[in-house]
């Protein structure tokens, strides 16, 4: 019985296959709305959540200034010590690494590249999560001397020596050359357009000496000990800071200690946020196209009102027509719903290479998805459905 | 379910002072006037009258569509106008086939799956229900014209499958409002006889609207209605 009540419904939408695919259009949008911003919006804080967590896990940094940029001139800079202090009496911290940088064109030849040239010591390989894919870090004699020496990201290396070794090369930085002692493993494309891999590091005092000529470290980058709390450990170095910098209780801070998780937390909430907010709309549009389905159903039982009356004097239930209708209007919603996914798994597939962004399946929003649709057909069929059950078969009969 | 008393078990149908009014007040219009009318199982009725006598309106009562205003109808000890719309709606799926006047067929749907509707509703599966069809067609003469569309047939082809739509479910008792009215005279005693003989052999109480003295001639009774009441009620002496 419910199988001929398919079978009729099928049939009956597809005498009306223009109208029918007019009606569910509000639902197919919305349903793949919903299917694409769901699908992207996991993909983005997934792929954020991981290219954070490859920048370094449990990283801080520390930089002068309070929160924004405009007062970082007018905040004291910190020196090497303020990173020694950090290192010595702070606990649980796996790595504290000084560091440097500035805006470098590096040249090799008849190649260059603009590039960020960073200057820290080895602590700072362990703190960002490098590994050295050929060559080896600083030995301490370069560190204390300042060396004439760096380790060059993938990016850089390729763009400078292509198919070349580049090991043992020298490359310009600047004004001076280097002689390139390693290269970095690639960690691959990353972070909100940056790219990670496009990166030469040198000595600090390098850095110091060669580039910068003061004695000025740009940030402090801390690596919170495993299992350690970094709440705790932020809370610490923002005392001890304060302490550094003669900073009385009325004042703010002149510097601030970032947590990545913190940063986190911000991007995948403004995706939540996004996806909220446009989940809405979708719902909007799944209301109108529920409406759209409503009416659709209300002139579908005045067309047909011979055929319930027929139906009714033959001996249908009222609950068999109201079933009949209900049915339809299941159908119609639901294979809207089922073009919707489609389209919007679709659409996903298609954006992932422009955007950037992976393509992560989620059954879950699929399935909620799927039975809010066919939802949407119960709801919105069902005032039709009831007024085409209550008809009076006689009355009905003679409709014309 | 309804509880059949089965008091008396060859008075099948039973009407009682059964009035019927369309409309209210000034515009109000009494259909049927009071009509007292027992119907025995296995009998075969002719009902005649003029146009606007209240043959249909009386029939549609019969079949459990409509109701009385006023009066009692007793189907099978059942009094019917105590019931709701469901229960009445069992009683015409399980006990009663109805041949409308007008065709009443599904448009675009095939003739073979219009006399299917009634077996559907009673849940007979589909090989069987495809099989009671065609067999049901059969008796019409409609052999081939299975896949036919009512658009596709002509006006005697569609009260030929109405007929079979109405006598596929062997129902207890078959109320046919005009079933020749649309047939050629050879058509109209084909159909007759192929009546005469569900009558006999199957034993389906008829209750037959015609105009035609020579339709009605095939019957066992004739009731004729003249405004709303009966005039005149008569065994048929000799039946062909
Ligand atoms: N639904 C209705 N509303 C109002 N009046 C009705 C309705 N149905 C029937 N009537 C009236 O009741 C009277 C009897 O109608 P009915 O259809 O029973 O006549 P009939 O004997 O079947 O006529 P015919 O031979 O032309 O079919 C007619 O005057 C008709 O106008
Ligand atoms: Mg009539």
């Amino acid at each position: 019985m419910l199988w001929d009540t398919f079978i009729l419904a099928f049939r009956e939408i597809r005498r009306h296959v223009l109208r029918s695919l007019l009606t569910v259009l509000g639902i197919v949008i919305g349903v793949a709305s919903v299917i694409t911003m769901v699908t992207l919006g996991n993909g983005a804080t997934v792929q954020v959540t991981e290219q954070i967590a490859s920048l370094g896990s449990n990283l801080m940094m520390v930089s002068p200034g309070k929160g924004g940029h405009g007062q970082r001139s007018i905040a004291p800079p910190f020196k090497l010590a303020d990173a020694e202090a950090i290192a010595r009496e702070i606990r649980s911290l796996a790595a504290v690494a000084p560091s440097s940088n500035q805006g470098v064109t590096a040249i090799f030849g008849n190649e260059n590249w603009a590039t960020t040239l960073t200057g820290s010591d080895n602590q700072y390989f362990n703190v960002r999560n490098w590994t050295i894919k050929t060559g080896r870090i600083f030995s301490n004699s370069e560190l204390r001397a300042g060396a004439a020496v760096c380790v060059i990201g993938e990016t850089v290396r390729e763009k400078l020596f292509g198919k070349q070794e580049a090991l043992g090369k020298r490359i310009r930085l600047g004004k001076l050359s280097f002689q390139v002692i390693g290269l970095l493993q690639s960690k691959g494309q990353s972070t909100m357009g940056m790219d990670q891999d496009d990166t030469v590091i040198i000595p600090l005092r390098a850095f110091q000496r060669r580039i910068s000529g003061n004695q000025d470290i740009g940030m402090i980058q801390v690596s919170a000990a495993e299992g350690a709390s970094t709440e705790k450990v932020q809370e610490d170095i923002e005392h001890l800071m304060r302490e550094r910098r003669h900073i009385s209780s009325s004042e703010d801070d002149d510097f601030n200690v970032r947590d990545l998780k913190e940063i986190v937390k911000m991007l995948t909430g403004t995706t939540q946020v996004l996806t909220a907010l446009l989940s809405a709309v979708a719902a909007v549009s799944l209301l109108v196209g529920g409406i759209g389905i409503m009416n659709i159903m209300l002139v579908s039982v005045t067309e047909r009102t011979r055929e319930i009356g027929i139906r009714l004097a033959i001996g249908a239930l009222e609950s068999e027509v109201l079933m009949q209708f209900l049915v339809e209007a299941v159908v119609l919603s639901s294979s809207g719903g089922l073009f919707g996914i489609i389209l919007g798994l679709s659409a996903c597939a298609g954006l992932k290479g422009v955007l950037q962004v992976p393509f992560i399946f989620n059954p879950g929003i699929v399935i909620l998805a799927f039975l809010f649709s066919a939802a949407v057909g119960v709801v919105f069929g069902y005032f039709p459905a009831r007024k085409a059950a209550g008809l009076d078969p006689i009355e009905a009969l003679r409709h014309e | 379910m309804i509880q059949s008393e089965q008091t008396d078990r060859q008075t099948l149908i039973k009407l009682q002072g059964v009035r019927k009014i369309y409309g209210t007040g000034q515009a109000a219009m009494e259909a049927l006037r009071g009509i007292d009318l027992h119907i025995e199982e296995g009998d075969f009725v002719a009902v005649m009258g003029p146009s606007g006598s209240g043959k249909s309106t009386c029939l549609n009562i019969l079949g459990c569509l409509d109701t009385p205003s006023y009066g009692d109808y007793i189907f099978k000890g059942i009094t019917v106008n105590g019931l709701d719309r469901n229960q009445r709606a069992h009683l015409r799926r399980n006990y009663l086939g109805f041949v409308f006047q007008g065709y009443n067929l599904l448009s675009r749907t095939s003739a073979l799956e219009n006399i299917e509707l009634p077996l559907i509703y009673r849940g007979v599966h589909i090989k069987e229900r495809q099989r009671l069809a065609i067999q049901a067609l059969d008796a019409v003469g409609l052999r081939g014209w299975e896949s036919h569309t009512p658009s596709e047939l002509s006006g005697g082809q569609q009260q030929r499958v109405a007929i079979a739509r109405a006598i596929v479910t062997k129902p207890a008792v078959l109320m046919a409002d005009e079933p020749t009215g649309n047939l050629d005279t050879v058509r109209g005693h084909e159909i007759m006889d192929l009546l005469v003989e569900l009558n006999k052999t199957q034993g389906i109480t008829i209750v037959m609207v015609t105009h035609e003295p020579d339709m009605a001639a095939y019957t066992k009774r004739t009731v004729h209605f003249l405004d709303g009441l009966i005039e005149s009620d008569k065994q048929n002496g000799k039946i062909k």
